[in-house]
């Protein structure tokens, strides 16, 4: 029971990493329609930009307040430098389809390419913000530890942030009716491609986040992230790729339950059950497990 | 004024509009008429930006309206309402409404906007709350027509407001516009179908077929002339 009840907390703690990831991936996705391959690059550069800033203030907070900067900047250099110019080029022809795909995909290895340039290929170690050394309960330690408290924390107050955003400000109202109907959203006045481009930044920022939070346990290295990005995107699929509180919902119900798998059945089923609970639900539920219909199409 | 010159439009290899050119003295309605593929819907988007246009020239008042993004001629006062009850289904009644004075902020003339478009359309005041694509087809033109209205736009374009409504709902719709126009001032472009309502609310009118204009002018005059109404309205 007690190993039970540690290993859902443990996976709750991991599932809000996925669950920021799949934030990034979603607010990408519903702004511009495409699937970003490039986050897991995105938030490796930001990690690595992180460490840099580490080794010269020592300070944790400066540390993982830059990264996220780094990481929001970048991403919303993405979209104006690469995304942006070439939607406009290809219009909407069939290869409006494939164009971003192999974009962000070439960009993943570009900045992989670079980091390993600059930093190498081996494995560095990445600051905590706290122990992450079990919490004690009697004589026993228990594998939650502070560390996994400040990552929940953390992760809670920006997708209250971001729920805020979202739900009551009108840049929200903004970026959902860009999301939407981006025709509609023009013609009331909104600046549709400047909304996509701040829909970056936060994905960006985000990424980095998860890719500050995730690395202490993973380790850093020019694809350290690459699961984080598996991950990130099923836990997107799982809430059906288009809502916010579906992809918090997916990564907390993915991260608890790959925990459970690597407790009672080995770590070495993780990235399968990933794959098996993505290809589940594409043919069972593809609209997501709380994904719904329009109300009327009249 | 609005004043277009030798407007002309392509979609690939389709020439919509050719040469087109008329003018829309300020607090008038014209309405433009023409089958279907006459060019009416391809006028409108080209005006406000949805759609390039070949070679020709729009002005608003000192605007150049071409060389504007379509959101940047909102700014300047111009509104369209597309074809087909453009409102944006998964957002509230009042998030669309206030969507359409997003790009005012704080003006404290917002508020006294969404009052006025609210008496204007009473049924939306009874559903702020709920999803727009919980509106019936007539209740969601309307939404999509206070969308407009609440930026305070001086020219309002309406691509087929009429489209596949009850012919009571068209009438209220028609007459809130005139009844508009009258206290406001407000320059009207209507693109409708439906031409006898049209003509009868409108002091100017534009024939298109197959992208060109075949007559344009006082729309009572249009209304009257038969042969035109045999050959182009069909009644
Ligand atoms: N995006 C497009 N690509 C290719 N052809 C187009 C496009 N949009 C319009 N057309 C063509 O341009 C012509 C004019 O179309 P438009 O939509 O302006 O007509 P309309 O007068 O609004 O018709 P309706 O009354 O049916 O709405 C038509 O022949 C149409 O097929
Ligand atoms: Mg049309």
């Amino acid at each position: 029971m007690q190993q039970f009840v540690n290993t859902l907390i443990n996976g709750a703690s991991l599932g809000s990493i996925y669950s920021l990831m799949a934030l990034a991936m979603i607010l990408v996705w519903r702004s511009t329609r495409v699937v970003n391959f490039a986050q897991a690059g995105q938030a490796v550069l930001s990690t690595y930009v992180g460490l840099e800033i580490h080794r010269i203030t020592h300070s944790y907070p400066l540390t993982l307040i830059i990264a996220i900067i780094f990481g929001a900047l970048f991403g919303a250099l993405v979209d104006l430098l690469l995304v942006r110019p070439l939607m406009h080029r290809v219009g909407d022809g069939p290869i409006a389809a494939v164009a971003p795909v192999i974009v962000t995909l070439g960009l993943l290895s570009a900045i992989q390419g670079f980091v390993g340039l600059i930093w190498g290929g081996e494995y560095r170690s990445f600051p905590a913000a706290l122990s992450q050394n079990g919490f004690k309960v009697g004589l026993t330690r228990i594998p939650f530890s502070p560390f996994d408290l400040f990552i929940l924390f953390t992760t809670l107050l920006v997708m209250l942030a971001f729920a805020y955003i979202f739900q009551r400000s009108g840049l929200g109202l903004a970026m959902r009716a860009a999301a939407f109907e981006p025709e509609v959203a023009r013609l009331a006045g909104v600046r549709v491609a400047r909304v996509r481009t701040i829909g970056w930044a936060f994905a960006g920022g985000a990424g980095a986040l998860a890719g500050a939070l995730i690395t202490p346990t993973t380790l850093l290295a020019p694809n350290s992230l690459d699961l984080l990005l598996v991950f990130g995107f099923t836990a997107a699929v799982l809430g059906g790729l288009e809502s916010l509180v579906g992809g918090v919902v997916g990564g907390f119900l993915l991260g608890i339950g790959l925990a459970l798998v690597v407790t009672y059945l080995g770590s070495s089923f993780t990235f399968i059950t990933a794959f098996v609970v993505l290809i589940a639900v594409l043919l069972l539920r593809p609209r997501g497990l709380i994904g719904q219909r329009s109300v009327r199409n009249a | 004024m609005l004043s277009i010159v030798g407007l002309t439009t392509d979609h690939g290899h389709v020439r919509a509009l050719e040469n087109v050119s008329f003018e829309v003295p300020a607090g008038s309605l014209t309405a433009v008429i023409g089958a279907n593929g006459a060019g009416k819907t391809t006028l409108l988007r080209t005006l406000t930006g949805l759609t390039k246009p070949t070679s020709g020239s729009a002005h608003w008042h000192s605007h150049d309206l071409l060389s504007l993004s379509t959101e940047e001629g909102v700014r300047h006062g111009v509104a369209h309402v597309p074809e087909g009850r453009s409102v944006v289904s998964e957002l509230t009644v009042a998030e669309n409404l206030q969507l359409g004075a997003l790009w005012r902020g704080k003006d404290p003339d917002v508020q006294i906007a969404r009052e006025e478009v609210l008496s204007l359309f009473p049924r939306l005041r009874e559903r702020l709350s709920q999803r727009a694509d919980t509106l019936s087809g007539g209740e969601r033109q309307m939404l999509a027509i206070a969308r407009a209205l609440i930026a305070r736009p001086d020219l309002l374009l309406l691509d087929e407001p009429s489209l596949g409504l009850a012919p009571l709902v068209v009438e209220q719709i028609f007459q809130t516009l005139d009844r508009l126009r009258k206290q406001t001032g407000l320059t009207v472009v209507l693109v409708e179908q439906n031409a006898i309502s049209a003509l009868e609310i409108a002091d100017n009118a534009v024939l298109l077929s197959l992208g060109k204009i075949v007559i344009s002018g006082s729309a009572s005059l249009i209304a009257q002339d038969t042969e035109l109404r045999h050959a182009y309205l069909g009644y």
